[in-house]
């Protein structure tokens, strides 16, 4: 997973779920999500999907959906305040 | 702007591979690419390191696959804009293969996207598909030659 799997993540949805059902299950479960697109650097890396990709964010814990090509995209949780802070100056509200 | 050896002619083709457990992949990659090749395209496979290790152990001269990296490095040179082609082929068999397809229609606006959806059960992925590109399908494990067949007639090649 690169750098990305060298954070402490928490793992959401496990693997094998389907893009659409990532950004559902963002967009069902938490109160504050943004969108952006393919693309868009989150944790130094550039996340891939079918875009609009959301994000949700809860407290200083980012929401996102993180796909590898032998297993499909399954949903991460990884806390960090200044990522976090990025995401809602740089994100977008609307599809 | 990166670029690999050959006549370019008719420009960069770049060649997105999925996880290599469906064995016809790596058959029809090298397939794919020496006809583009022929064509006069400059090919470039990105994949994960067991496709390309697999793709490398197959071509050890890279007469065919002239250029590889691994996706990541390949879908940042594209954000970043040191990588472009004028067509872009996504060879997908599960959900991260759609993802993946839907990323380059994304990042890749201008290119002809071919995604070739293939595998055991390739009907209900085509439908995951709500993004402009061409789409070769064709339920296709072990025997690559139905597909080959159909991949000949999109691109015209002589079978």
């Amino acid at each position: 997973m690169g750098c990305i799997e060298n954070l402490q993540y928490e793992m959401i949805l496990p693997l094998g779920a389907s893009f659409k059902e990532c950004r559902e299950y963002v967009e069902k479960n938490f109160s504050e999500f943004w969108y952006v697109d393919p693309g868009y650097k989150i944790f130094d890396e550039y996340i891939i999907g079918l875009p609009p990709i959301a994000l949700g964010i809860d407290g200083a814990k980012i929401i996102f959906p993180y796909t590898k090509p032998c297993h499909g995209t399954y949903l991460l949780a990884i806390e960090d305040a200044d990522e976090a802070a990025r995401i809602r100056k740089t994100a977008r509200k609307k599809k | 702007m990166t670029s690999e050896s050959g006549s370019n002619t008719r420009g960069n083709a770049l060649i997105v591979l999925g996880c290599p457990e469906v064995p016809i992949q790596q058959a029809l990659a090298l397939h794919v690419s020496y006809s583009l090749m022929k064509q006069g395209f400059t090919t470039h496979i990105t994949g994960n390191p067991a496709v390309l290790n697999l793709l490398r152990v197959s071509d050890p001269e890279k007469r065919y696959l002239p250029g590889m990296n691994v996706l990541e490095k390949c879908i940042e040179e594209i954000v970043e804009k040191k990588r472009d082609c004028n067509l872009c082929i996504v060879f997908a068999h599960s959900d991260a293969g759609i993802t993946y397809a839907a990323t380059m229609r994304h990042l890749l606006p201008a290119s002809r996207l071919v995604v070739i959806i293939f595998g055991k059960d390739p009907e209900p992925l085509a439908l995951l598909i709500d993004f402009p590109c061409e789409k070769i399908v064709e339920k296709a494990v072990h025997n690559p030659m139905q597909l080959r067949k159909k991949i000949n007639e999109v691109f015209r090649w002589a079978a």
